[in-house]
């Protein structure tokens, strides 16, 4: 019996894998500074910023997935820069959902390592900092390897929850193969052309997949510090 | 005394008020949402009875009817999705008729950009042309038939973006992430007028009809205002509508 997914449905599959992968991997390099910040700020900023990378755990997609469209389009602020940059606009474009998606999933990566960092207190940075350790040395010696864990949990929701996106994909990417057409909006796809096999075999396919990342999360025991529910 | 009575008096009303007038709920296809509202605002004048509608593509809102969505009308954008509700067992044999024929649009939000369509499809002057999705949209079907027509397959394959309905497809174009889309002329214009941008009406020969057939489903059966409202769309208000909206009756 041959596998009853087309190319399509491959191709739909290797690229969220790939966005998932991509989206992770910027939301570790932007996120880890921001949950240091946050972990350690006594600025009045430290409540706007937190709420606004809270914003994604509350807000539908397709608020998300609208106000991106309006921004990444020629007319908005995204937009008129990158035109500018020469790079055109962004929107039905791969780099497009790469920047949908870390809008979306990044309080499922900042606020797990936040919690880490905040969870290992001053004393060991100030041990540290005694033995003439720099503030960077602090940083990638001493900060990093204690919260392990957390940046472990906030990878794999990170590149869990994206693998999830179907509201924010649908508004800005334009249902392309190859480019913008994940697996839920192949899912969408085939459920609206009545192929419910088809939907069946992809969609059985997340929901497994999704159960054994949160599974193996689980059983690392970091579940507790997952943010609240997602959509 | 006197709070009881009107008290009674209100219960009367509100009891009796709903036998007189129905309510019926429709499946809309996306296309026909502008003149639905119009329509339905005139038909709950005229008769009393109450619209309730939704308005998605036709693959979502039959996916919904067959899983047991309460519709009791379904106006779809095309023939096929009807008559396959009819032949899954879902409507009513023989309620099926054609309410209105879709006419295609080329339109951009540039009021400057479509002078001729047909020869800014050849040119290939822009970066996105949006469709809807031709495996779920009737419309998305007639503007893929629109460029095989023209001999532009190919060509404009690499710059297709899909919208999963032909509002999402309008709002591409609307937002300007799409210079250009294959739209319904219903969303973009009113008494042969184009509202905003600009437009170019694809001529009828270069597509086949988009015919929207509406079925009363087997749920409306008995409802009154499900059959009040099928007359109604056959009716000369809902026709004087209709045309407006740039649609063939």
């Amino acid at each position: 019996m041959s596998l009853p997914l087309d190319s399509a449905d491959l191709a739909a599959i290797w690229l969220t894998l790939k966005l998932a992968s991509l989206t992770t991997l910027v939301l570790l390099l932007i996120g880890t500074p921001l949950a240091w910040w946050l972990a350690h700020t006594r600025s009045r900023l430290k409540g706007p910023i937190s709420a606004l990378v809270a914003l994604p755990l509350v807000l539908p997609p397709t608020v998300l997935g609208f106000y991106l469209l309006v921004a990444l389009g020629p007319h908005g602020p995204i937009g008129a820069l990158t035109q500018q940059l020469g790079l055109g606009t962004l929107a039905f474009s791969f780099s497009g959902l790469v920047i949908g998606s870390v809008c979306y999933s990044m309080p499922f990566v900042v606020q797990p390592i936040q919690n880490a960092f905040e969870s290992i207190g001053k004393r060991p940075l100030e041990v540290a900092a005694t033995l003439g350790a720099s503030p960077l040395d602090r940083f990638f010696t001493v900060a990093l390897p204690l919260a392990r864990p957390g940046i472990i949990t906030a990878s794999v929701l990170g590149f869990a929850h994206t693998l999830g996106e179907f509201g924010v994909v649908l508004m800005i990417g334009g249902n392309i193969p190859e480019r913008t057409r994940v697996v839920s909006v192949q899912i969408f796809n085939h459920v609206e052309a009545m192929d419910y096999a088809s939907a069946h075999w992809l969609a059985g396919g997340v929901l497994i997949c999704s159960f054994v990342i949160l599974l193996l999360l689980n059983r690392r025991g970091r579940l507790t510090v997952m943010p609240g529910a997602r959509r | 005394m006197r709070l009881p009575l009107l008290f009674a008096t209100a219960c009367c009303i509100s009891i009796s008020h709903p036998a007189l007038a129905g309510e019926v709920q429709v499946a809309v296809a996306a296309n026909f949402t502008a003149p639905m509202q119009d329509i339905a605002k005139a038909f709950e004048q005229d008769t009393g009875h109450r619209v309730i509608a939704a308005f998605g593509s036709t693959g979502q809102l039959y996916a919904q009817i067959s899983h047991g969505a309460p519709f009791e009308v379904f106006l779809a954008a095309d023939d096929t999705t009807p008559a396959r509700a009819e032949s899954d067992g879902l409507a009513v044999s023989g309620s099926r008729f054609t309410y209105a024929t879709g006419a295609l649009a080329l339109w951009s939000a540039d009021a400057g950009l479509i002078s001729d369509g047909a020869q800014l499809l050849r040119s290939g002057n822009f970066e996105h042309l949006a469709i809807a999705n031709p495996k779920t949209a009737p419309y998305g079907l007639a503007a893929t038939q629109v460029m095989q027509q023209l001999g532009l397959t190919q060509a404009l394959a690499p710059k297709l973006v899909e919208g999963q309905s032909i509002g999402q497809t309008y709002q591409f174009v609307a937002s300007g992430n799409a210079e250009v889309g294959f739209v319904a002329l219903s969303q973009v214009s009113r008494d042969g007028e184009i509202t905003s941008g600009s437009a170019w009406q694809v001529p009828a020969a270069l597509y086949q009809p988009i015919r929207q057939d509406a079925v009363l489903l087997n749920t409306g059966a008995d409802n009154d205002a499900a059959a009040a409202l099928l007359d109604y769309l056959k009716g000369e208000q809902a026709a004087a509508v209709i045309s407006r909206y740039g649609y063939g009756h």
